[in-house]
């Protein structure tokens, strides 16, 4: 029944053009993923706790999987370790554009130059398009207001903030963590 | 000794945490309309909860307190760019029409962005 299920899970992504997508091996993931954080979050290893938590797993998992999220989304796994490389990178645009802002806030002459512009968007799935979205709006002085295929719409505090999107860079990064499709 | 250093630096980092949220607060009170005040508001929820989660870390003695705080830093990672889009686009479909410069510290009017 379970197998059967996970089986139509699969079938209905394959044409949404999910690559490398396994719901057994996703579903292992998300199990070790949940049983981890129950650990870490607990931090107690008696028999009850412990039996109560496998149970809190095995419900989570089994509601995932009757509301088919245990995906290439629910679960990214496949882009973990190109995430976590493009992590330090993020961080340190991060702190840059923080201390821009600050400096801009704090300025007696306020210099900001807002604008509201589109920019191109080159991942080609819904996880790299959004991971690109969120990243851009994480940087302060650029905030990702709307996002539709091919292009999302970015209001910038100044023009400096502006041209570090149009630039590219940040784009040109994410589609690396996202791999070929 | 190395417990003095390590608790210098983790009221550094609060401190430096806390003047990230100040200056936050500050620009939104400062700034002209709702989309511009999103940025200093991003300031709040990166740098300033970011800075103070670092100093709470090297106050955490036990392994299990700094691996929740490691987690609080993860979830805002997902959460404050999630919400912050959220509320700009319901300020977008809303209608609301963004300030622009016009006489603001000799700054170009009517940019596009385009280079």
């Amino acid at each position: 029944m379970e197998q059967n299920r996970v089986a139509v899970a699969g079938r209905k992504n394959e044409d949404g053009g999910a690559i490398g997508y396994r719901p057994i091996i996703h579903g292992i993931g998300l199990c070790l993923a949940l049983v981890v954080c129950w650990l870490l979050l607990s931090g107690y290893f008696e028999i009850l706790l412990l039996s109560l938590g496998a149970a809190s797993v095995a419900f989570s998992v089994w509601i995932a999987l009757r509301m088919d999220l245990i995906d290439h989304e629910g679960v990214p796994m496949h882009i973990t370790w190109a995430v976590l490389r493009y992590l330090p990178w993020l961080f340190w645009e991060i702190i840059k554009a923080n201390i821009d802002v600050a400096r801009r806030v704090i300025h007696p002459a306020l210099p900001i130059a807002p604008s509201l512009f589109d920019a191109p968007v080159s991942q080609n799935t819904d996880l790299g398009q959004v991971l690109y979205a969120n990243s851009i709006t994480l940087t302060p002085g650029t905030v990702s207001i709307d996002l539709n295929p091919g292009v999302i719409r970015v209001h910038a505090l100044h023009d400096g903030a502006a041209e570090g999107v149009l630039e590219g860079e940040m784009d040109r990064r994410v589609s690396a963590v996202e791999g070929p499709v | 000794m190395i417990g003095q250093l390590v608790d210098g630096l983790s009221w550094l980092l609060l401190l430096a945490g806390a003047a990230f949220v100040i200056i936050g607060a500050f620009g939104m009170l400062r700034l002209p309309d709702f989309y511009s005040r999103l940025h200093p508001a991003g300031l709040t929820d990166t740098m300033g909860a970011g800075l103070i989660l670092l100093g709470l870390l090297l106050q955490a003695e036990v392994a299990i307190v700094a691996v929740k705080l490691l987690l609080i830093a993860g979830f805002l990672l997902f959460t404050s760019p999630t919400s912050g889009h959220a509320t700009a686009r319901a300020a977008l479909a809303a209608g609301l029409r963004p300030w622009r410069a016009t006489d603001v510290g000799g700054s170009k009017t009517g940019k596009d962005g385009g280079k």
